[in-house]
């Protein structure tokens, strides 16, 4: 044993008897859902388990026209096909079916578009507080350029533009959300670049991309992950809107935004028709939000500090 | 002070002309020649080079940009392609509506919504407080289509109170002309406090973990006042942040809700003007929101400013 | 006849997740009579700020009481219904906090906020608040007591805010104050001025008091009466008198040893002249820094001027000076955080590029800079092992096993168990961090270390552990450092050469037993005078000092010409000092004073009789003007 150690264990055994320092370490707080955090967990759970098995455990296929009638009530019976849960739709295909297929479509896309905006807006984003000058300048106007555009009409534009295929909406709504995601990531950077250890990262003359992996990303990994939640439900929302504005995905696969659209005069009916995928839709949102809701309430609120300034 | 409003408007002017670009090259991009559809069937190669030649359509881009923007700062706007009426006499009426619409919902919902967001953050954990955080929680969770669906379904549907359409005139009395509004406002109204009334409650809690909010309490000062007095001031600037961004919001971003009520708004303008590949009309409309949305964000910056003292009067 | 005041087997905890009680504080009684003040001394984790916000029935979220009674005049407050605590709270009992600039709302008015208790709880109606809040900054010798209600809490310095709190806290007449380290955040010559006045309200005011503190020497100024606590459990408690002077606990006498003792010569130990060699480690030649663009090698925001410094080599040299003094600048120039926009920076007798970006890795390696707190100095998310790691790896490149070895070699060397490696900087208490901080400079193998106030945000007892630390270190490594501190005992214990600092300027340096001893520049005068001293009665006495009676009662003005010193010298010269450049005067070989006066000057003044003036009475007539804030 070196004279370092010994002085390090006397010291400690000193420590024990005569008043050494009291620990400042925080008690580690675990997260903790509250029951409403739970529901949520559990809806969010079941909709990915639908965009994975949702073809296999749907009783019909999704473009399947085999009903008796259209806006059929729930419960209806068609004679030697089946069940029809949530009743039909103006096509007379069964509306249970079309949204377990649809959620591979609504969640599944948005769910990737979500991550995309991700990669480049946290990217660019991180970047741009780390690099700052020019840049950052130019980054954050032709950011701000995108925000002061109404994202569903830019997102009408773009499809317009280039059509209405699966991979051009995923790359709409990528590059949309990207400038929020590049807002957000930008201002935890510049929270986390005024920090000591990134300036004493800095003087030793670290490359930027390790100041950027290293030093900054592994501290904003939390509150971003929360972020992503909130992101991914306005991905929804705008994929729905488009898709209800006819421009988003389009027939014969089942999404739940184009759901509402086309069984919308049924409500002149009085059938529950459009209402069902509408519903959907909230199930999904609500409790992505739901689980936000707690999870940011832990953390201390630094995520609706950024969501608000 | 000055300085920092002077470089907000730099900004904004900055923000302004790339959107510009941005939305030259996106409406350069949208398919079609606009020549041909123009003149249809009927076109001859001599008329569709004559026409583009007398609308500049020839020139390179560079070029075609710089003249548009020129004639736009000269407040020019245009010639629809779609019957060649004068774009500002077409935007004129919608524009009108659109802001008849807004003025309506903000001076509805914004007084209102900070009310409840404050009422919210003064009974924390209270069923007032759960009712709200929930309610708002599922309202900004879902689609507009699905709140306007839902309220056709009730109220015009089941109870038949009012039309599901809005269609407006001009020449209706104004009882007439709530009663055709009605839908679209109570939807609008809906969908933007329920954002306002989430932020000022997250606003004013946040606040409230300062130390000053504790030296509040330890002077025995009430919750309302500390609430009102102490915490709201200190949140004007995000408060007024988020109503900006809704003010925004409800002069360009409600096409949902113009389309499902046929409400002759702005936003439907351009929707239309995207569906029939009308370049100038869509420009100028997309110019207008741009607008909108900078100058309402430099007035929440000035008045996040004056609102406080630290950059009011500095030392 | 009950107690003014009586805490009663106080007992207070927090819970863990799975329900289980902490006790923070574990029965704890004591008594305040009225005319009182009661001292709770204690490091931090002792819960003396628990027990003084509990006096008020209050307690932060996450904590309860969950037995024990505190009484103001006979009734328990902690059973009162809340409108009762509430009525009570800036009514019968009034707190003052420790930063405040923080417990101040910045979006309303001084006046408002200081009379906001006495006008709600009703003792007051606003025109008698306002009139009582004007009396109450006449008495706390605030400058313009008129106008400052108007001003909002960012337009006055420091100092004035902390006394305003104290205005706040005493505007509604209440039975019992409570201070919790209201001067633990303010420079000496601050915290004499607020201390002074404290004092003095107090007494006027006739109410007892509370006063939480981590200082003893501040402790011996105020108190009547000590409680001494560690870990939530008092250890002693006595007549201030009898606890200074005869402590019988062990923890308490532990306390007293790590006072720092009054700046003098001698305080340090013997220079070690073995290590000289002809060429300095650092260099500073003529420079000039600041912020904003540079014009003509001048910023637009000057904050040193014509720097002239060596540090030779396994030397420490302390640079001190109050905040805004530019010592952190001066730190922060040589590691080339900040460019200097003028002069040059040698290393070994080569020039150094003024921004970092242009330094070589070998100039980086050799000049390493350790940032006054721990806790942002640390990637929260990187092991010990890998903030130790990185810099042998990056400047020595030295990998895998001989990295660990390396890492094992350095936490021994700051006397850290080797099992620290695999540990996070939040698992790690304040002091513990403080040297996993250092070790990082080190592990680059440097020439220098810039040490930026590292003692500045710890206890008073870790803090001496570490300065203990830093000495073993400076013997074993041969390392030179630059320690930068406001505390002048620290840096006079430690160093082998001291910088003063005031307003962007050397005004003196030298090696420290001259800084230490006659002749003095006049400020360093009064920075040794108001260092408090371990013993009842010293601030009554100090304050009949000469340099007091200027020196404090005014603040810092930044200045383009003359000695930045003049507007608080007691023998400044009119129409000399105010306009000319001090001239720099040699007393001894290597010791410098910047002053008008010459060496003769200065010891003849020096030893002149003291000019009796009663600290408490001086008012300062134009010290209104030149006391604003900047």
């Amino acid at each position: 044993m070196t004279d370092a150690t010994q002085g390090a264990e006397t010291e400690a055994e000193e420590g024990k008897t005569i008043y050494d320092e009291l620990p400042d370490a925080p008690p580690k707080k675990k997260l903790k859902l509250s029951w409403t955090g739970k529901i949520g967990v559990a809806l969010v759970a079941f909709w990915i388990i639908m965009v994975i098995v949702g073809p296999w455990v749907a009783p019909f296929h999704e473009a399947d026209i085999i009903a008796d009638d259209s806006y059929l009530g729930p419960g209806y019976v068609t004679e030697g096909e089946g069940t029809h849960w949530l009743g039909t739709d103006y096509l007379e295909r069964d509306i249970l079916s079309r949204i377990l297929w649809g959620a591979r479509m609504t969640v599944g896309i948005s769910f990737i578009a979500t991550l995309l905006a991700y990669a480049m807006g946290v990217t660019a984003g991180i970047a741009a507080a780390v690099k700052r000058g020019w840049y950052d300048m130019i980054l954050s106007r032709i950011n701000d350029a995108i925000l002061s555009l109404p994202t569903i009409m830019l997102g009408l534009l773009i499809v317009v533009a280039f059509g209405s295929s699966i991979p051009i909406l995923i790359g709409t709504a990528a590059v949309i959300y990207a400038s929020s995601v590049f807002r957000i990531a930008r201002a935890f950077g510049q929270e986390i670049m005024v920090m000591d250890y990134v300036e004493a990262a800095q003087a030793r003359g670290e490359t930027i991309w390790w100041i950027i992996f290293r030093e900054v990303l592994p501290n904003a990994v939390m509150p971003l992950a929360t972020d992503f939640g909130l992101r991914l439900v306005f991905v929804v929302l705008f994929i729905s809107s488009l898709s209800f504005l006819g421009l988003g995905i389009q027939p014969p696969a089942a999404d739940w935004g184009s759901m509402v659209r086309q069984n919308l005069e049924g409500l002149q009916y009085g059938s529950l028709a459009p209402v069902w995928p509408a519903l959907a839709i909230a199930s999904f949102t609500i409790a992505i939000n739901l689980i936000v809701d707690d999870v940011s309430a832990k953390s201390g609120g630094d995520l609706a500090k950024k969501m608000i300034s | 002070m000055q300085r920092m409003v002077i470089q907000r408007i730099w900004i904004g002017l900055a923000t302004l002309w790339v959107v510009s670009v941005m939305v030259f090259i996106m409406t350069a991009a949208l398919p079609g020649d606009v020549a041909a559809i123009v003149l249809g069937q009927s076109a001859t190669p001599e008329s569709l080079a004559a026409y583009r030649a007398e609308r500049g359509l020839d020139q390179p881009l560079v070029f075609q940009y710089f003249g548009w923007l020129g004639s736009l700062m000269t407040g020019d706007l245009g010639i629809s392609k779609a019957g060649g009426a004068t774009i500002s006499s077409l935007i004129a009426g919608r524009l009108y509506n659109t802001m008849l619409l807004a003025a309506i919902v903000a001076v509805i919902s914004v007084p209102v919504s900070v009310m409840l967001g404050l009422l919210a953050a003064m009974y924390p954990g209270t069923w007032i407080d759960r009712v709200l955080t929930f309610g708002t929680l599922s309202l900004i969770s879902v689609p507009e289509f699905f709140i306007a669906t839902f309220m056709v379904l009730i109220l015009a549907v089941k109870l038949q109170w009012l039309p599901a359409i809005a269609n407006i005139s001009g020449d209706e009395t104004y009882l007439e002309l709530l009663r055709g509004l009605a839908m679209p406002l109570i939807t609008l109204i809906i969908v933007v406090a329920a954002q306002m009334i989430r932020m000022t409650r997250a606003g004013i809690l946040n606040v409230m973990n300062s130390p000053y909010i504790e030296m509040a309490i330890l002077k025995g000062v009430r919750r309302n006042r500390i609430i009102l007095r102490h915490a709201f001031f200190n949140t004007i600037g995000p408060i007024v942040n988020v109503i900006a961004l809704n003010l925004a919001y409800l002069v360009s971003g409600v096409v949902i809700v113009e389309t499902i009520f046929a409400y002759p708004g702005l936003a439907k303008l351009m929707i239309d003007g995207v569906q029939t590949r009308d370049l100038p009309l869509v420009q100028a409309c997309a110019m207008i929101f741009c607008g909108t949305y900078v100058v309402l964000i430099i007035l929440a910056d000035v008045a996040a400013i004056l609102a406080n003292p630290r950059l009011r009067n500095p030392k | 006849m009950s107690e003014l005041f009586e805490i009663d087997n106080l007992q207070i905890q927090a819970r863990k997740e799975d329900g289980t009680p902490i006790p923070i504080v574990k029965g704890v009684s004591f008594k305040v009579k009225a005319g009182q003040v009661v001292a709770l001394i204690g490091e931090s984790g002792s819960g003396k700020s628990t027990i003084s916000l509990a006096t008020m029935a209050y307690c932060r979220p996450g904590l309860e009481f969950p037995g024990g009674e505190v009484r103001l005049h006979g009734k328990d407050v902690l059973s009162m219904e809340p409108q009762d605590q509430r009525n009570l709270r800036g009514n019968n009992v009034a707190y003052l906090a420790q930063s405040a600039a923080a417990t101040f709302n910045p979006a309303i008015t001084i006046g408002e906020q200081v009379t906001e208790a006495a006008v709600l709880h009703g003792v007051l109606t606003q025109d008698e608040a306002d009139k009582r809040a004007v009396a109450l900054y006449h008495a706390l010798e605030l400058p313009e007591p008129a106008r400052l209600g108007r001003r909002y809490p960012h337009q006055v310095s420091g100092g004035q805010l902390q006394r305003l709190m104290a205005a706040m806290a005493l505007v509604s007449g209440p039975d019992l104050l409570v201070l919790d380290e209201p001067t633990t955040a303010l420079d000496v010559t601050t915290q004499i001025e607020v201390l002074k006045a404290f004092k003095k309200v107090i007494r006027e005011e006739g109410s007892a008091a509370i006063y939480v503190t981590h200082d003893l020497a501040v402790v011996a100024q105020v108190a009547d009466h000590i409680v001494v606590l560690y870990s939530g459990e008092i250890q002693e408690q006595g007549p201030v008198d009898l606890i200074i002077n005869n402590p019988t606990h062990p923890y308490t006498k532990r306390l007293m040893a790590a006072v720092k003792p009054t700046p003098k010569a001698g305080m340090g130990e013997d220079l070690d002249q073995q290590h000289s060699r002809v060429v300095p480690n650092i260099e500073v030649k003529n420079m000039t820094a600041g912020y904003g663009g540079i014009v003509n090698g001048k910023p637009a925001i000057t904050v040193l001027r014509d720097i002239n410094v060596k540090i030779k080599n396994s030397h420490v040299v302390g640079v001190i000076g109050e905040s805004g003094c530019g010592k952190s600048t001066l730190a922060r120039v040589i590691a080339g955080l900040l460019p200097a926009a003028k002069g040059e920076i040698f290393l070994d007798g080569k020039q150094l590029q003024a921004d970092l970006k242009n330094r070589m890795s070998e100039e980086l390696q050799k000049v390493q800079f350790v940032y006054q707190m721990a806790d942002t100095a640390l990637n929260p998310r990187q092991l010990i092992g890998e903030i130790l790691g990185r810099p042998i790896e990056f400047y020595r490149g030295i990998k895998g096993a001989a990295r660990r070895e390396e890492v094992a070699a350095l936490l021994r060397l700051v006397e850290l168990p080797v099992e620290f490696e695999s540990r996070y900087p939040s698992e790690l208490s304040g002091g513990q961090k403080q040297r996993v901080n250092l070790a990082r400079a080190l592990a680059a193998n440097p020439e220098v270390v810039l040490c930026d106030e590292v003692t500045s945000a710890l206890d008073s007892i870790v803090s001496s552990n570490i300065i203990i630390l830093l000495k073993k270190l400076r013997d074993k490594t041969g390392v030179s450092f630059v320690f930068i501190s406001h505390d002048l005992s620290t840096v006079g214990s430690f160093a082998d050469e001291i910088v003063v600092l005031y307003a962007g300027r050397v005004v003196e340096q030298g090696p420290v037993d001259e800084v230490l001893a006659p002749p003095y520049h006049p400020y360093t005068r009064l920075l040794i005078s108001s260092v408090p001293e371990l013993r009842v009665g010293w601030l009554e006495d100090t304050m009949q000092k000469r340099e007091m009676a200027v020196g404090i009662a005014r603040g810092v003005e930044i200045t383009d010409s003359g000695c930045p010193f003049f507007n608080r010298c007691p023998i400044a010269i009119d129409g000399t000092c105010d306009v000319d450049t001090a001239p720099i005067r040699e007393p001894s070989p290597e010791h410098y004073i910047a002053c008008h006066r010459t060496i003769e000057e200065i010891a003849e003044i020096e030893a002149a009789p003291q000019q009796v003036l009663h600290g408490f009475e001086v008012a300062a007539p134009e010290g209104d003007k030149a006391a604003k804030p900047h």
